[in-house]
């Protein structure tokens, strides 16, 4: 609550800051009563959040210096196997999976665009279902664990070049 | 002289399309033999809100087949009010009227003349509703068409695409020349891989709409759709047998990407592919006893041929890169593809007999090529001013044509079949 009054003063203070010095005093008055009406305005939708973080604080999911934040794969052109540096990041995630039998996570995989459409659909499902097996064989269940892929259809960057399809050779790791 | 000829044409056919066509159209270069054509204005059309026989008119010119010649305010309406020396500068010339039926039906009547012979090639009367006025002119270009060239017309036909405009994607089916589109779906997940029922009476095609690729059915008559396909990963390229009563499919459900066969109602389900690695875009033969397929199974990526009843593979493609996406000719004796090498898309076609690559296209982001029904045109997915843009080339790679949506990009067309009279 606190915090969120900061953010709220902090962004009319730049606000303030950004007006350009040449305003009528007219124009000044009439926005202040504006950011007085923003500032009540965000609490009651957000007042809920820091209960539900600290209800599950000890989730090493939220562990942000857990091998578990690592939730993208990345793959050089054409590979679907789970590169070297990735593997005990997944399984961290295979044991985290097999510690919590409750926990369904679904993979998403992706591919750059160069390979037609079906075949990028393709090689983005081989992807997921990679990570999938090594899940599985690190003590995943199988009904724990969705795969789909997009292939081509949802880049994550739309440049063409490598920059944007070393970003689109991908498996999301999303936890339900 | 020749760069005006084109100007002058592409102002005609902008000024043609101005009425609603959904995607505009740019043409470049030219049949080998253009045939020297005049379409006279047709009696009575005047009345009627689109002139038929500027639709005619734009159609041929759109072929690349003909070169359109001014009628320079001559107007003769029947072979007797024709004075041939006026024509001197033609092979062929189309003359016809229109009128109103007592049942509220619209009829044209149309004369091919040949303008050196002084004969008759073709009397036909076409008629259609008031409101199908694009049908009737593009029925008399399909006859003219067939008549001057000896292949059938295309101007009939129907495509089908994909619209992105942000996160909102829709099916579309248009006529060939852009107009008359009609959305058969529109979902805020991806569209991908429509593929007409050899009938044309239905789509099948890919969406993401249950957050995974799924395999659907859809009449276009009654908007009605099934499922064809829903197992877990992905279910994808679905393509009509030539006789509409199987298609083939890709599925994960058991291994990797693997080709399926399924009856168009979901049953029957099974299995034609063991490649191990990713076998995907079936494409039938036209006699229905081969499918031509996308597949990594030999390191690269590349086109391979299959008997339906099972088989050996065989690899059909050999040139540099990876190759994608192949169709077969509707006459059987070639097919076309996405061919990638040196970090782009070209569009080409191979004979199945000589084995030759024949790159059609200047190269470019182009994709998902497919024969128009005569096999004379391939339609295919292309980038243009940064935006997804459909193209035609003539399969002798000498005519090519660009169509810019109204709005968002176009994306996985496919030409549709040809319509029973």
């Amino acid at each position: 609550m606190r915090n969120l009054v900061i953010v709220v003063l902090l962004s009319s203070l730049l606000a303030a800051c950004a007006t350009p010095k040449p305003v009528a005093k007219g124009e000044e008055s009439t926005s202040a009563p504006v950011s007085e009406g923003k500032r009540t305005a965000p609490t009651a939708p957000t007042v809920s959040s820091p209960d539900a973080v600290a209800s599950v604080d000890d989730d090493p999911l939220n562990d942000r210096n857990s091998m578990l934040a690592k939730r993208s794969l990345y793959y050089p052109l054409d590979g679907y196997v789970v590169q070297a540096d990735d593997k005990a990041a997944v399984q961290a995630h295979a044991r985290y999976l097999a510690e919590h039998p409750n926990r369904k996570v679904r993979l998403e995989g992706h591919a750059d665009e160069r390979g037609s459409n079906e075949y990028n659909l393709a090689l983005g499902q081989r992807r997921a279902d990679g990570v999938k097996n090594m899940l599985m064989l690190g003590g995943a269940k199988s009904d724990q664990i969705e795969t789909a892929s997009y292939g081509e259809e949802k880049p994550k960057a739309t440049a063409h070049d490598e920059s944007a399809w070393s970003q689109n050779r991908r498996t999301d790791i999303i936890y339900k | 002289m020749k760069v005006l000829r084109y100007l002058g044409l592409l102002i005609f056919l902008w000024w043609t399309a101005q009425a609603h066509a959904a995607l505009t159209i740019e043409i470049m270069g030219a049949g080998e033999h253009q045939i020297p054509i005049a379409i006279v204005p047709f009696a009575g059309e005047e009345k009627l809100s689109q002139s038929i026989s500027q639709i005619v008119a734009a159609d041929l010119a759109r072929s690349g087949l003909f070169r359109l010649v001014e009628t320079a305010g001559k107007k003769p309406h029947e072979p007797s009010e024709v004075v041939y020396a006026d024509w001197a500068g033609v092979d062929a010339l189309a003359i016809g009227s229109v009128r109103m039926l007592p049942t509220g039906r619209v009829e044209a009547k149309v004369r091919l003349l040949d303008a050196v012979k002084h004969t008759e090639l073709l009397g036909q009367a076409v008629s259609a509703k008031d409101n199908q006025l694009r049908a009737i002119a593009h029925r008399i270009a399909d006859l003219i068409y067939q008549k001057l060239t000896g292949d059938a017309g295309v101007f009939s036909t129907r495509i089908a695409y994909v619209n992105r405009q942000g996160k909102n994607y829709r099916l579309v089916v248009a006529d060939s020349d852009g107009y008359g589109e009609q959305a058969v779906l529109s979902v805020s997940e991806p569209i991908m891989s429509p593929a007409w029922s050899p009938d044309g009476s239905h789509l099948a095609y890919v969406t993401f709409e249950q957050n995974h690729a799924v395999v659907y059915a859809q009449s276009l008559l009654t908007k009605q759709r099934v499922v064809l396909a829903n197992f877990k990963g992905s279910n994808s390229a679905p393509e009509w047998s030539p006789d509409g009563k199987m298609l083939a499919i890709v599925l994960t459900r058991d291994d990797s990407s693997q080709i399926y066969l399924v009856q168009p109602d979901g049953s029957n389900l099974r299995r034609i592919t063991f490649g191990g690695g990713i076998d995907t875009e079936p494409s039938f033969s036209p006699d229905g006893q081969y499918l031509l397929f996308t597949s990594n199974r030999g390191g690269s990526v590349q086109i391979y041929r299959i008997p339906v009843e099972g088989g050996a593979a065989e690899r059909q493609t050999f040139e540099g890169g990876n190759n994608f996406s192949p169709r077969y000719s509707p006459d059987g004796k070639s097919f076309v593809f996405a061919h990638f090498t040196n970090g782009k898309f070209y569009i080409a076609t191979q004979d199945f007999q000589t084995k030759q690559m024949q790159i059609l296209t200047d190269g470019g982001w182009e994709k998902k090529p497919s024969f128009s029904p005569n096999g004379k045109l391939v339609l295919f997915a292309t980038e243009a001013q940064g935006r997804g843009i459909l193209a035609t080339v003539s399969s002798d790679g000498r005519v090519k044509q660009k169509m810019f949506p109204q709005d968002g990009d176009i994306r996985e067309p496919r030409w549709g079949p040809f319509l029973k009279q």
